[in-house]
C-alpha cells in the first residue's frame, strides 16, 4: 500500500510538471503572479519548499536517538525566519534580487563578488539535496525492501523531469498545497497514535530514560554545550542564507508585504514543528530500538496500531516524506540549475537544460557514494555554510554602507571556504573525536564569527573600493515603495 | 461668530518653506537627503538589533539555564517537563508574538519616514 503512495504522488508530480499550466521560469512570470499571490498562499509556498526530509522524518528520528537536545533543530529552524524578518525581509524583496547572486551583484555592483556568490549557492543547493535523495532511498527501502539507491534515483529522475519541463516551480499554489499535505501527512497519524496511547493507559518514558534522554545536555555527547550554541547559530542565521527560500519572497508585490509573509511563515512552521517532537517522544516509548534511524515517523504507525489502519497511516506518511523530497529537491533544483546555467554557462534554454542534469547528478553521486549520515545532521552542515558565508554578505550588505567588493569577497573565501572544508571533512572522514571533532561537526560557532570580522576588517583596510551606487542602492533596499524617489535602474538578469 | 483661526508661529511657517521637497534631496544625494536615509536606517537598525538582543537573551540564555539550575530541569509544566514545555511548544507562538510586534514598528517607523518626506 505505501508503493501505492509513492507511485500516486510521483505520477502527480510528473503530471503537473508535464501537463500542467505552463508558467514559465522567467522573472515577469514571478513578478505578474505576486500581484494575486496573498500573504497566506505565499507562506504556505514557502513553507511547502522549506519543510524537507529533514524536517518531515529527521528530526523525529535525531530525537528519539539523542533526546531533547536535538529539539533546538526545529527551533533554529523556525527561528531563523525570525532572523530573517528582522535583519533582511523587507529589504530583500526591495532590493529586486532574484537570486543570491543577483543580491551580491547589485550591492556591490561587482561580477566578481556575483560568481563568487553563484558558486556558494551550488554547493550549499548540493549539499542540501544530497540527504533527500539518500533519505529517499532508505525511506523506500523501509516500506518496500528495493535497495537503497532505487529511491533517491527515482526521486531525480522526477525532480529532473519536472523541472525540465518548466511546471511545478513556479506554480506557487502547488508548493502551497505542499505545506498543508505534509502536516496532514503527519497530523492525523498523530491523532490515532495519542488514542492509542491515551488507551494503553498513558505508559511514560523508561525510568533510565527519563534521567538522561529526556533531560537538557545529559544525553552523553561530548562537548554538548558547544555543539548546542554552535547547532542554534548555524540555524537561526543560516535560514536567510539558502537559495531556495529566497527566490520566494520575490513574489511579494512589496517590502511591507513580505515581512507580513514571513510572520506568516512563523505560524505555520511553529505549528508544523510541534508534530515531531510528539512523534519522537512516543517512538521513545514505544519502539526504542529504531534508535539511530531516520524510519520512526515512517514505523510507529505500524508499531503502534498495525492492521489496516496501521498500513493505510503508514501510506500516508510515506506519501508525506516523498512530497518532502520532491518539493524541496525541485525548488533547490532549479536555483542551483539557474545559476549554473546563467553565471557558469553563459544562459539560454540549452545551458538551463545541461545545468538541470548537473544539478541533480552531482548530489545523487554524492548520495550513493558518501557514507549515509542522519538526514537532519547534513542539512545542518548546509545551514552552517550559509551562515558563514550569505549571512554576513546580507547583513552587512543591507545595513553597512562601507562594506566594500574586496571586504566581501575575502569574506565569502575564508567563510564559505572554512565551513565548506569543515563539512567535506566530516561527511567523508568524519565522525572524529575530541574538541576538534566537535569543532568539525558543528563549525558555525567559529566560522561565522571569522565570516564578519574578515569582511568588516579587509573593508577597512580597503575603503576606495567601497562602490559608487551605495547611497542610491540603499534608498532602493529601505525606503517604503509608495515614494516617489529615485531607486537606480539596476534589474536581474533573466 | 466663532470663526476658526489658525494659530500658528510664523517661524515654523517659514523653516517649513523649503525650496525642494525632502524627496528631492534624497534623489539628489545631498546632505540633507544622506541625513534622511541615515535617520531611517538607524532606526530600522536599532529596532532589528534590540529584536536579536532579545533573542539572543532568551534563546541563548536556555541551554545555560537549564544546565546551571537543575530545578529548572526538573520542574513540570502541566505534567510536562519544562524543557519540553519550552523547546517543544511554547517557544513558537513566542517567535510569532515577537515578529507581530516587530512587523507593526518597523511599518509605523515607514509611516512616520514616509510623513517626514513627504511633508512640503
Amino acid at each position: 500500500m505505501s508503493l501505492t503512495a509513492v507511485v500516486i504522488v510521483m505520477v502527480a508530480a510528473v503530471l503537473i510538471g508535464a501537463f500542467g499550466i505552463r508558467f514559465s521560469r522567467t522573472t515577469s512570470d514571478f513578478y505578474v503572479a505576486s500581484r494575486t499571490v496573498s500573504p497566506l498562499w505565499n507562506a504556505s509556498a514557502i513553507g511547502g519548499e522549506y519543510l524537507s526530509g529533514a524536517s518531515f522524518l529527521g528530526i523525529a528520528g535525531l530525537i528519539l536517538t539523542y533526546g531533547i537536545d536535538m529539539l533546538w533543530l526545529p527551533v533554529g529552524w523556525t527561528g531563523g525566519y525570525l532572523v530573517l524578518l528582522v535583519l533582511v525581509s523587507a529589504p530583500l524583496r526591495r532590493s529586486g534580487a532574484y537570486t543570491l547572486p543577483d543580491f551580491a551583484e547589485a550591492r556591490l555592483e561587482s561580477v566578481a563578488v556575483r560568481r563568487t556568490a553563484g558558486v556558494l549557492v551550488v554547493l550549499i543547493g548540493w549539499l542540501y539535496l544530497m540527504p533527500q535523495f539518500q533519505s529517499a532511498g532508505l525511506v523506500l527501502r523501509t516500506v518496500t525492501g528495493a535497495p537503497v539507491w532505487a529511491g533517491g534515483l527515482l526521486v531525480a529522475l522526477v525532480v529532473a523531469v519536472n523541472v525540465l519541463s518548466g511546471g511545478m516551480r513556479s506554480i506557487t499554489f502547488v508548493q502551497a498545497f505542499q505545506y498543508w499535505l505534509k502536516l496532514t501527512a503527519l497530523a492525523l497519524p498523530l491523532i490515532f497514535l495519542l488514542l492509542v496511547w491515551r488507551h494503553d493507559g498513558s505508559p511514560g518514558l523508561a525510568a533510565q530514560d527519563a534521567l538522561t534522554w529526556q533531560v537538557p545536555l545529559s544525553s552523553g555527547k561530548e562537548y554538548g554545550l558547544y555543539s548546542t550554541y554552535s547547532l542554534i547559530l548555524a540555524t537561526f542565521l543560516g535560514t536567510m542564507g539558502l537559495p531556495h527560500v529566497l527566490v520566494r519572497f520575490y513574489t511579494n508585490p512589496d517590502g511591507r508585504a513580505a515581512r507580513r509573509t514571513t510572520l506568516v511563515v512563523l505560524s505555520l512552521l511553529g505549528a508544523f514543528y510541534l508534530l515531531p517532537a510528539a512523534y519522537g517522544w512516543l517512538g521513545r516509548v514505544y519502539a526504542p530500538q529504531l534508535a539511530g534511524t531516520d524510519a520512526v515517523v515512517l514505523e510507529l504507525p505500524g508499531v503502534m496500531i498495525g492492521g489496516t489502519l496501521g498500513d493505510l497511516l503508514t501510506a500516508l506518511v510515506t506519501a508525506g516524506a516523498f512530497a518532502a523530497f520532491l518539493s524541496t529537491s525541485s525548488g533547490l533544483t532549479v536555483s542551483v540549475a539557474g545559476v549554473i546555467a546563467q553565471d557558469l554557462l553563459g544562459g539560454g534554454v540549452r545551458s538551463f537544460r545541461i545545468a538541470t542534469l548537473l544539478a541533480v547528478a552531482v548530489p545523487l553521486g554524492l548520495a550513493l557514494w558518501a557514507r549515509a549520515l542522519p538526514v537532519a545532521d547534513v542539512v545542518g552542515l548546509a545551514f552552517a555554510v550559509a551562515a558563514s558565508s550569505f549571512c554576513p554578505l546580507l547583513v552587512l550588505g543591507i545595513w553597512w554602507r562601507r562594506l566594500t567588493t574586496t571586504g566581501a569577497l575575502a569574506g565569502l573565501f575564508a567563510g564559505g571556504g572554512l565551513a565548506c572544508a569543515a563539512v567535506l571533512a566530516t561527511i567523508i572522514g568524519g565522525p572524529y573525536d575530541g574538541v576538534a571533532g566537535a569543532l568539525v561537526a558543528q563549525p558555525a560557532a567559529w566560522s561565522v564569527p571569522i565570516a564578519f570580522t574578515v569582511m568588516v576588517a579587509v573593508s577597512f583596510l580597503t575603503p576606495h573600493r567601497v562602490p559608487p551606487g551605495v547611497g542610491r542602492t540603499m534608498v532602493r533596499l529601505h525606503t517604503p515603495e509608495d515614494l516617489d524617489l529615485d531607486r537606480g535602474d539596476w534589474r536581474p538578469k533573466g | 461668530m466663532n470663526r476658526r483661526v489658525a494659530v500658528t508661529s510664523p517661524r515654523t511657517a517659514a523653516a517649513r518653506r523649503r525650496r525642494y521637497p525632502a524627496t528631492r534631496e534624497i534623489d539628489e544625494q545631498t546632505r540633507l537627503g544622506e541625513l534622511y536615509m541615515r535617520s531611517l536606517l538607524r532606526t530600522q537598525f536599532r529596532l532589528a538589533l534590540f529584536v536579536c538582543t532579545v533573542l539572543v537573551c532568551v534563546v541563548g540564555g536556555l541551554p545555560l539555564a537549564f544546565l546551571l539550575l537543575p530545578d529548572l530541569r526538573e520542574a513540570d509544566v502541566l505534567g510536562i517537563p519544562l524543557p519540553w514545555a519550552v523547546l517543544a511548544g511554547l517557544i513558537y507562538p513566542a517567535f510569532v508574538g515577537g515578529a507581530w510586534l516587530y512587523v507593526r514598528q518597523a511599518e509605523r517607523n515607514e509611516r512616520h519616514f514616509a510623513d517626514l518626506v513627504e511633508r512640503r
